[in-house]
């Protein structure tokens, strides 16, 4: 056990699993950074440094640096994958998935059920998302609830880097196709997390606090947010389940129903759209699966249905924050 | 041209025209079944080029993959898909290819190395490099084939994927067949410039072809192949031939000049021209060729009977292999 940064567990879960199986590599636009010419080869690391070092480890036949082409190096893991190889692709943002999304939503997704079983897909499309950089509109989404959407992928949005690295080592090992998301803000962000290998399980939720007034449900940076409003709201007698979801897809609708039960009250924090999203999903399965246990209207505290604005001044507005989790939390208690 | 019959054995020429002969009578019996109401979906045919899916599969194993089109079932057919299992899958049965999940235009084999037919124009190229890209990262010789359509040419996909081909230095080859019509549009209209002067832009080794000999097709393509396997980077080929059906089955096609199927098909249909070619070499005999044309219809008999007769998929196939787990 050590403290690390978000940063560097996702870069041990990678070297790790390459380390453990040969036929694990990595693609994506400069994960080496400087392939090809003559200054320093392994210059980035990719955009955030996430993969830095890797390259002088394994070699440029396992790191491998691609034009700036998501559809041909998206596409080529996808069929790597399906011809028995584990690749773990970087799309740099998850913006970026716009120009890609035939592969992933077409091809990746559909090849197991559309092939009648023949073919699976053990792919991992790392990708960063998330607000808070004034990257403005097209490097600040959060699309988790775009993928969740298609039936063949899984999506996975880590909160900290113990989640960090042993949901990667999970979605590495897993034969599905897994979108593994991360929040730009939590790069440097630090936390205890085991040296040795370890995995989570896609579709387990965490309880990151137990409280009997209210079950604050979120995943991804959010859940810190939500944990802050919750020991804040402790002045005010409010006590908060948090649950982090860690995974969209799969859900894990029973800790959601369960916490439900206990608490009656439900508040779901998000920094997706809200439209056909992920907090509106969420409180559907409230209302189809535990509506009698509710007390109040589920309350759900989510960007507006807008585009994510340039000034910081407004991105500030956009983004959920402390004040507005709290301030959603005391409604939905009527308090 | 260069006759290059003779450069064959006999034993390679007859399963050649046995494969090429299969995919003519495995799309003609589709056709005349589909207009009576037996398949369900949509059908795109590849009669009249079956010249090009058997001149390249058959220098490939089964460890060497090929990613396909929505015109599909001959390149299927040429790289080892089982007939029944095929017919049974067009036909939406539970023992089909892809259990009945799939239909025509996602008809795959992985165990033969066949990705799949794809319903995404150009969608299939990355897939095929991906293939590749395998054989790159483990230091293998397997090579992968990605076949595509004059339409595709235009999808950013497969421009990407030949650039990453050629920066990577990928075993592939690019595939081109140019029938002439991207759906209704004829490809002298809709391709800037020439096809094979664009691959040529990506720096990549590039052959012109016709694809309605079939001799030319394997000679060509066997050489083309080894170069590949041999790690000398990306191949195209651009491949001229026909196809006689409409883009789909239904389709009218009175985009084409009258008579122009008809012209075809009298002067350089790829089965009269391998036999004209095969007999006049004496590498094989027509009575040898007639034989096959009978086992064949023989066999495609049997093929849609089975497809016919064979159960439905069931309620609870629904729900199986959307995920390996969940």
């Amino acid at each position: 056990m050590s403290e690390k940064s978000f940063r560097q567990a996702i870069n041990e879960a990678l070297s790790m699993e390459m380390r453990r199986d040969p036929n694990v590599f990595l693609i994506g636009e400069d994960i080496a950074g400087g392939t090809g010419g003559d200054g320093e080869e392994d210059a980035w690391g990719g955009v955030m440094g996430v993969t830095k070092g890797l390259l002088g480890e394994f070699g440029a036949h396992r790191v491998i640096d691609t034009p700036i082409s998501e559809t041909a190096y998206i596409g080529a893991a996808i069929g790597a994958a399906a011809t028995g190889m584990r690749p773990v692709a970087e799309l740099m943002f998850c913006d970026f998935a716009g120009v890609c999304f035939d592969q992933i939503m077409n091809q990746a997704a559909k090849l197991r059920y559309m092939l009648g079983g023949q073919a699976k897909v053990p792919l991992v499309i790392r990708t960063q998302c998330g607000g808070g950089f004034n990257a403005a509109a097209q490097h600040s989404q959060t699309l988790h609830g775009l993928f969740t959407h298609i039936p063949g992928l899984k999506v996975v949005m880590p909160s900290n880097p113990y989640e960090a690295k042993g949901l990667l080592i999970e979605a590495i090992r897993d034969d599905d196709p897994v979108m593994y998301m991360e929040h730009k803000f939590m790069y440097d962000d630090k936390g205890e997390a085991p040296d040795e290998s370890y995995t989570i399980p896609l579709g387990e939720a965490c309880y990151s606090r137990d409280g009997e007034d209210i079950t604050v449900c979120s995943l991804g940076r959010m859940v810190n947010l939500c944990n802050q409003a919750a020991d804040e709201l402790q002045a005010e007698n409010i006590n908060c389940t948090v649950i982090d979801l860690r995974c969209t897809s799969p859900l894990d609708e029973e800790s959601i129903c369960e916490s439900i039960a206990e608490t009656g009250h439900l508040v779901v924090v998000d920094e997706g759209y809200p439209r056909c999203g992920f907090a509106a999903d969420i409180a559907a399965l409230a209302a189809v699966q535990a509506q009698s246990a509710l007390r109040a209207p589920v309350k759900l505290v989510t960007p507006p249905h807008t585009t994510i604005p340039f000034a910081p001044a407004l991105e500030e507005l956009y983004i959920p924050s402390v004040e507005r989790i709290k301030q959603g939390i005391r409604e939905a208690l009527g308090v | 041209m260069t006759d290059h019959t003779i450069e064959l054995s006999p034993e390679v020429a007859l399963a050649a025209y046995r494969t090429m002969r299969t995919i003519r009578e495995f799309e003609d019996r589709i056709h005349l079944n589909n207009a009576k109401g037996e398949i369900p979906g949509f059908i795109h045919l590849s009669a009249g080029q079956e010249a090009s899916a058997v001149g390249i599969c058959m220098h490939l194993s089964e460890q060497d993959h090929i990613a396909s089109t929505h015109r599909g079932h001959g390149h299927s057919l040429a790289k080892g898909c089982d007939v029944v299992a095929m017919m049974d899958e067009i036909y939406a049965k539970r023992s089909g290819l892809c259990a009945g999940k799939g239909g025509s235009m996602h008809l795959a084999d992985l165990s033969k190395g066949m990705i799949g037919a794809n319903g995404i124009v150009g969608g299939g190229v990355p897939l095929a490099a991906g293939a590749a890209l395998k054989s790159k990262v483990l230091s293998s010789d397997r090579v992968a084939v990605a076949f595509f359509g004059d339409g595709a040419l235009n999808e950013g996909a497969t421009m990407e994927t030949m650039n990453l081909a050629k920066v990577l230095n990928l075993p592939i080859i690019f595939a081109m067949e140019d029938n002439g019509y991207g759906e209704a549009t004829p490809s002298s209209w809709a391709i800037g410039g020439d096809a094979p002067a664009r691959a040529r832009g990506f720096g990549l080794a590039t052959y012109s072809l016709d694809g309605h000999d079939f001799f030319q097709m394997y000679q060509t393509a066997g050489a083309v192949i080894a170069d590949v396997r041999a790690g000398q980077g990306p191949a195209f080929l651009h491949i001229n031939l026909s196809r006689y059906y409409g883009h789909f089955e239904g389709d009218a096609a009175s985009y084409r000049p009258q008579g122009e199927v008809d012209r075809i098909r009298d002067e350089k249909d790829c089965l009269m021209i391998f036999r004209h070619k095969s007999v006049a070499a004496k590498l094989v005999t027509a009575e040898q060729l007639d034989q096959i044309d009978e086992e064949v219809i023989r066999q495609l008999d049997g093929a849609v009977e089975h497809a016919r007769q064979a159960p439905l998929p069931t309620a609870e196939d629904l729900l199986t292999d959307v995920y390996v787990s969940y």
